[in-house]
């Protein structure tokens, strides 16, 4: 299956928790209607909800890019399906530390609704074929994300 | 094990999807922790929880999660019972403990969730 380049750009709002997983549902649909592997979609998904968490929990606000980048672009049999977030701080102190399963700094109220253990960045990085974190304290966090599609 | 017979099984309420009972199910998790959900779930698998807020069953939809069974008499909200509706996901709920629900699966044959299932999914495709 040959797919068309596609960039689209989600907004995620800090601290709507009810809504928090809309953007996430969007690629997945989207990444249905345009046909993309059933395995890599699932994985995607799992990404972007993590990621989409993440800027609703821990960031002043930000957006996540989906981009895809079909074989034919770049001449080869594998393209690419990027997954892009990037907030407006605060920023993450120690990457080396929230790369770590475990380490959390949610709050309570987080953990009621049965998050905050400190699992998702591994579980980005698990799920994702490249994985890229940079982060400035007192400015901002990007995490890139590329998936290998057909 | 298809849907039907976990039902049978712990003795539990359709909530929501009583036309999909023939559903497939290959593995379960019993977790109250999403977090944990999201990095343990294979495909097909059932996920059975305690806890009651519409992230669960955004998650399962996330995850592709077909059946959600809520433990010790749980109840979960109309939110997310309509939210179940539409994302096609049948909801169960069971008077016995989270424990007792996994163990009675687990004694009739159906397997947990290993997080090697997306190791052999990035590598098989
Ligand atoms: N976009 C972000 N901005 C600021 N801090 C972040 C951001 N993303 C993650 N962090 C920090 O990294 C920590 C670890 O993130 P991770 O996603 O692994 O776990 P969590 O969100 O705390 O819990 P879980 O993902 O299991 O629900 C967070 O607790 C938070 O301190
Ligand atoms: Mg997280």
């Amino acid at each position: 299956m040959s797919h068309e380049a596609l960039h689209e750009s989600y907004v995620v709002q800090a601290h709507n928790f009810a809504s928090a997983g809309e953007v996430s549902a969007s690629i997945k649909r989207l990444l249905r209607h345009i046909g993309i592997d059933f395995g890599v979609i699932r994985r995607v998904s799992i990404a972007a909800y993590e990621v989409e968490l993440n800027l609703v929990i821990h960031s002043r606000g930000g957006r996540i890019d989906l981009e895809i980048i079909p074989p034919i672009e770049i001449g080869g049999e594998t393209g690419w399906l990027h997954l892009t977030s990037t907030d407006v701080g605060p920023g993450i102190r120690d990457v080396d530390l929230a790369m770590q399963e475990g380490w959390s700094t949610a709050t309570d109220d987080v953990r009621d609704l049965g998050f905050g253990a400190g699992m998702g960045l591994p579980n980005m990085r698990r799920n994702a074929d490249s994985f890229e974190i940079t982060s400035e304290y007192g400015v901002g966090t990007t995490i890139k994300m590329g998936f290998k599609i057909q | 094990m298809k849907i039907s017979r976990i039902m049978e099984l712990l003795d539990a309420d359709v909530l929501m999807g009583d036309e999909q009972l023939d559903l497939d199910i290959r593995t379960a998790c019993g977790s109250d922790l999403m977090s944990d959900v999201l990095a343990f779930v294979k495909d097909h698998t059932v996920l059975l929880t305690g806890l009651t807020n519409p992230h669960v069953v955004r998650t399962a939809e996330m995850l592709d999660v077909g059946c959600v069974v809520f433990a010790r008499g749980k109840r979960p909200t109309q939110d997310m019972l309509d939210m179940a509706r539409d994302k096609g996901i049948v909801m169960l709920a069971t008077k016995h403990t989270l424990y007792v629900t996994c163990g009675i699966l687990y004694k009739h044959g159906l397997p947990g969730t290993e997080d090697e299932a997306i190791a052999s999914e990035k590598t098989g495709g």
